[in-house]
């Protein structure tokens, strides 16, 4: 099984090539320059340094979202590229769940948070499992807590406080939001928690490619015609739209 | 070696509000043509909004692929080349069509070209009429351009004038708007003008002191929003028809004039328009009568090859594939991409 794995929904540009449970190969930028200039060039590299024949691959997986709705389309405009040129399928791993995959295995509550504006973060909560039927070699498969959705600072760390009372388990966050909102998690997160360090802060497409070998197992693929980014937003005109209808229809009443 | 004969190239195209892909032999002969256009959705916000339609485009970028290779018949492994709008025009949607070809070009080692927007509507001329070659003068009129074209030779291009600030496609989604038709204006206001008096109202024409071939249409749609508001004000009924036809009589005119002083100064045997408005019936007939009298031969493409669409693009590339140009995997999209550069 032969992944190659992209993530362009945040600040930082990365693929990697996955064999089996082999990492063959991962670039990762986290630098200005935009994703449309780096990331094709960033696949076509570390093809060339894998002597990759394309037509090996089994898979293309990305991180589907929520991110950055144009990081987001880049990253799914070249998956379908890839996608449709070499009748692969597509794993649309959430871009919560390939983060939380930097540490998989571990048995804490896993929280990756994204700063999703409008005072709020994008966030999942999950965590890893003994599964006779795990794909991945430690024996241990992910558990969604609480799917990713935009949700507060606040109610996220209430929740994770919840969960803690229930589970006894120390959390983990990170992501680029749970550095940006530190002081407002220090004075509510009261179950015990840590920050990940600079090398599992961030989307790193190995661990999209090892969430996707998780989803490839159950089934979970989707064709290039069929893939779409998880915006997990509707775009501001539409919103804009509907709250003016709503009001409209308010004032009709 | 011996030159391949046929060369195939599948052209992509997502500037603004059109998906479009299609495969086109030797810049000439179109085996498809696959559009999508987005127009219902964007009439609901009165104009093009960038995040919906780049939203759009990535839905169904692989659709119109798909389709344009199996329309024409053909697999990837029969194209020679792939060529991209890579600008100008809206930075989302380029990107969707930009990151996609890129991709594709990668995973089959297609050679890639990105390809000027502007480019590719003065090419659709040559679909229709093999016979046409540079040296010629061409008119690009659409929702975002104005350009007036000389051709010099495939691939390179001089620009004589250009709109200061409106698009004359833009002055007709305004001028519509204020009118009452809605969007998208140009059809509209074609259709309206037929029953209307070209000559009922005298607005002033879009042109720009002391640059003869510029072109400036913001006076002109202030010219009939300050109409509209003195006949509000003085309780007349507004003739809607009268209004778009003697507003249309102006863009035309001023458009017609430019280019009819090109004709003279450059001395063109050929003149062309493209773009959006290129569909214009008003505009065509102008054009061709004005073209008749000079004595030149008078070029205007099909409303489909008008409209934006990636035939235009793959005719485009192909001039560019002959010339040897290529883009590498870093090709980016560039929203106000001038023409004549890479």
């Amino acid at each position: 099984m032969k992944i190659l794995a992209i993530d362009s929904s945040g600040m930082p540009a990365s693929a990697a090539i996955v064999r089996d449970g082999l990492l063959e190969a991962e670039y990762t930028v986290h630098y200005k320059k935009t994703h449309s200039q780096t990331l094709l060039p960033m696949i076509d590299e570390i093809s060339r340094m894998t002597e990759l024949d394309k037509r090996t691959l089994d898979a293309v997986a990305v991180s589907g979202g929520p991110g950055s709705f144009t990081g987001l389309r880049i990253g799914s405009a070249t998956a379908k590229g890839i996608a449709l040129a070499l009748s692969l399928p597509i794993v649309n791993v959430p871009t919560l769940e390939g983060m939380a995959a930097n540490y998989h295995g571990s048995e804490a509550l896993i929280c990756p948070m994204l700063d999703a504006r409008r005072s709020e973060v994008f966030a999942g909560i999950y965590t890893y499992e003994e599964d006779p039927q795990a794909v991945i070699s430690d024996g241990m498969s992910m558990k969604i807590l609480m799917d990713q959705a935009p949700v507060s600072v606040e109610k996220l760390c209430g929740k994770l406080n919840f969960l803690y009372e229930q589970t006894g388990r120390k959390i983990l966050l990170l992501g680029d939001g749970a550095v940006m909102y530190r002081n407002i998690i220090e004075e509510i997160l009261e179950a015990p928690h840590m920050y990940a360090p600079a090398n599992r802060n961030e989307q790193h497409a190995s661990s999209v490619a090892v969430r996707a070998l998780e989803m490839l197992a159950a089934g979970k693929t989707e064709t290039a015609e069929e893939h779409r980014p998880i915006y997990l937003r509707v775009s501001q005109a539409e919103r804009v739209r509907k709250e003016k209808l709503q009001e409209a229809q308010k004032a009709g009443n | 070696m011996e030159e391949k004969r046929e060369i195939k190239i599948l052209g992509i195209e997502s500037s603004c509000d059109e998906t479009a892909a299609a495969v086109v032999v030797n810049g000439r002969e179109v085996l498809s043509n696959i559009i999508s256009s987005q127009i219902d959705i964007h009439t609901l916000y009165g104009g093009v909004v960038p995040e919906i339609a780049s939203r759009k485009h990535i839905e169904r970028v692989s659709q119109v692929v798909e389709r344009a290779l199996q329309t024409a018949q053909v697999t990837l492994d029969d194209i020679d080349a792939i060529g991209v709008t890579y600008g100008p025009g809206l930075i989302g949607p380029l990107l969707v069509g930009v990151s996609a070809a890129k991709a594709i070009a990668w995973a089959k080692d297609i050679p890639l070209i990105g390809v000027h927007h502007i480019e590719g509507h003065i090419s659709a001329n040559y679909i229709e009429n093999k016979e046409l070659e540079p040296p010629f003068g061409c008119l690009v009129v659409s929702g975002g351009h104005t350009h007036l074209v000389l051709v010099k030779d495939y691939g390179e291009y001089e620009i004589l004038g250009k709109t200061c600030d409106d698009a004359a496609g833009e002055a007709f989604d305004k001028v519509a708007r204020a009118i009452g038709l809605g969007y998208p204006g140009g059809p509209k206001i074609d259709k309206v003008s037929k029953e209307g008096n070209p000559i009922a109202i005298e607005f002033p024409q879009g042109k720009v002191r002391g640059s003869e071939y510029d072109f400036s249409f913001s006076g002109l749609k202030s010219a009939v929003l300050n109409y509209l508001n003195a006949c509000h004000m003085k309780g007349e009924e507004i003739s809607v028809p009268d209004v778009a036809a003697s507003f249309q009589k102006s863009v035309v005119d001023v458009l017609v004039s430019h280019s009819m002083r090109a004709v003279s100064e450059y001395h063109f045997k050929k003149f062309a328009i493209a773009g959006g408005v290129a569909s214009n019936s008003a505009l065509r007939a102008a054009m061709e009568e004005a073209c008749r009298k000079r004595g030149i031969r008078f070029y205007r493409p099909s409303p489909i090859l008008c409209t934006d669409n990636a035939a235009m693009i793959g005719a485009a590339a192909y001039y560019d594939y002959r010339k040897g140009i290529r883009s590498d995997n870093s090709l980016n999209a560039i929203p106000n991409l001038k023409l004549g550069e890479r």
